[in-house]
């Protein structure tokens, strides 16, 4: 306890900003890690009531690898140094732990404290992100999903294929519902309409995770930006062409448009044809 | 008028190297396409190779190699495509580069 007082300390020194989050309580270390991890899908305007059961993230983090490269490149680091700086190796190596236990709070014991040797691009790194990811946990890289629910699908007799929940994907896409759906049905080669309650119905069989594939490249090609990721953009129409513009950076890009391409003929003939 | 005269070399095409890169790189996708037909049947349609190629030839190899049918059909607009029985493009893609027909970043898979 008082090893942990004496962390708390240094880190309150360190982040000033940090306190404005949250007190810092040992005793509520649990409950500070859950606004953490719901903060940026609020800001990201998806609608959390769904279940995120199975998501359709587009970009995951690299929180993940960072943490292991972490924990990698420290041992040896410190192995070949005095005693004393092994030891605050070892310390780090347990915050680190602790860390990944999902206990919540990063405790900021620097290994350079205590002696007089030079930061450590790596350690510095760590820092750095620590800190990000506790002030403003959008800008550390990680987190930065869209979070989509996955399609409903039933089935309309054996030969038709019905898309339950096509709007509220095309709402939280942001984009018309005609275009995503020209581009499903290119992509299927079949036909299909929207019904009375705005279900799309294809013709065909399709598995929920078909329309997942097709609904992720489509994101990839018409929803994501390419300089910053997010998909918070905008595609307009400019003279016949297709420009998607994004709202968090600005940067715009050119966009294929869709074409249906070859679709053969299947199915009887007809005898007079 | 001398000036421009000079200006402007006739042996040199500046559009010689846009065409090149238009037929070859990023422009000219083959399509790869999948449809669905009564019960699990499928039809695999390769779209966009290049004119020169010779798509009997090619087909054959296919057929011969996958072990399905398939013919050449003309479309109007989008002049010889190839037709495949069954699901098969992953073959037809991984045939084509291995066969040096199209380089990889330019097949591009539609479909499921």
């Amino acid at each position: 306890m008082d090893d942990e007082e004496n962390q708390n300390q240094i880190k309150d020194e360190v982040k000033d900003d940090a306190a404005d989050i949250a007190p810092f309580d040992p005793t509520k270390k649990k409950k500070k890690k859950k606004p953490v991890i719901q903060d940026p899908v609020e800001e990201e305007s998806v609608d959390t009531l769904a279940e995120k059961t199975e998501s359709l993230s587009v970009s995951d983090g690299l929180e993940t690898s960072f943490a292991g490269l972490k924990k990698k490149k420290k041992k040896p680091v410190h192995t070949d140094l005095d005693d004393e700086s092994e030891n605050v190796g070892d310390e780090l190596d347990d915050t680190i732990g602790e860390d990944e236990e999902g206990e919540g709070i990063v405790l900021q014991q620097y290994p350079w404290e205590g002696s007089d040797r030079d930061y450590e691009y790596e350690e510095l790194l760590g820092r750095v992100f620590n800190i990000l990811r506790e002030n403003n946990p959008e800008l550390a890289g990680d987190r930065r999903r869209t979070v989509m629910r996955p399609p409903q699908v039933l089935r309309e007799g054996t030969k038709k294929t019905v898309f339950v929940n096509f709007m509220d994907l095309c709402k939280t896409m942001h984009r018309q519902p005609e275009h995503v759906m020209t581009f499903l049905l290119a992509e299927m080669g079949t036909s299909g309409s929207l019904d009375g309650q705005q279900r799309l119905v294809v013709k065909g069989r399709f598995a929920p995770k078909n329309f997942e594939g097709i609904l992720r490249r489509y994101i990839n090609e018409y929803v994501i930006c390419n300089g910053c990721k997010s998909p918070d953009t905008i595609l307009s129409k400019e003279n016949r062409l297709f420009f998607l513009r994004c709202e968090k950076c600005g940067s715009g890009r050119s966009v294929a448009p869709i074409k249906a391409g070859f679709v053969a003929r299947v199915g009887r003939r007809k005898a007079g044809t | 008028m001398v000036d421009i005269d000079v200006g402007i070399p006739t042996a040199f095409d500046p559009f010689a190297e846009a065409k090149d890169s238009g037929a070859a790189g990023a422009k000219e996708y083959v399509h790869i396409r999948i449809q669905q037909r009564n019960g699990k049947k499928s039809l695999t349609t390769v779209q966009g190779l290049k004119k020169e190629f010779s798509y009997e030839k090619i087909l054959k190899d296919v057929k011969k190699e996958f072990c399905c049918n398939g013919n050449v059909v003309h479309d109007k607009e989008l002049g010889k495509v190839i037709q495949l029985q069954g699901d098969q493009r992953k073959n037809v893609s991984q045939f084509l580069i291995n066969a040096g027909l199209v380089k990889k970043d330019q097949i591009k898979i539609h479909g499921f």
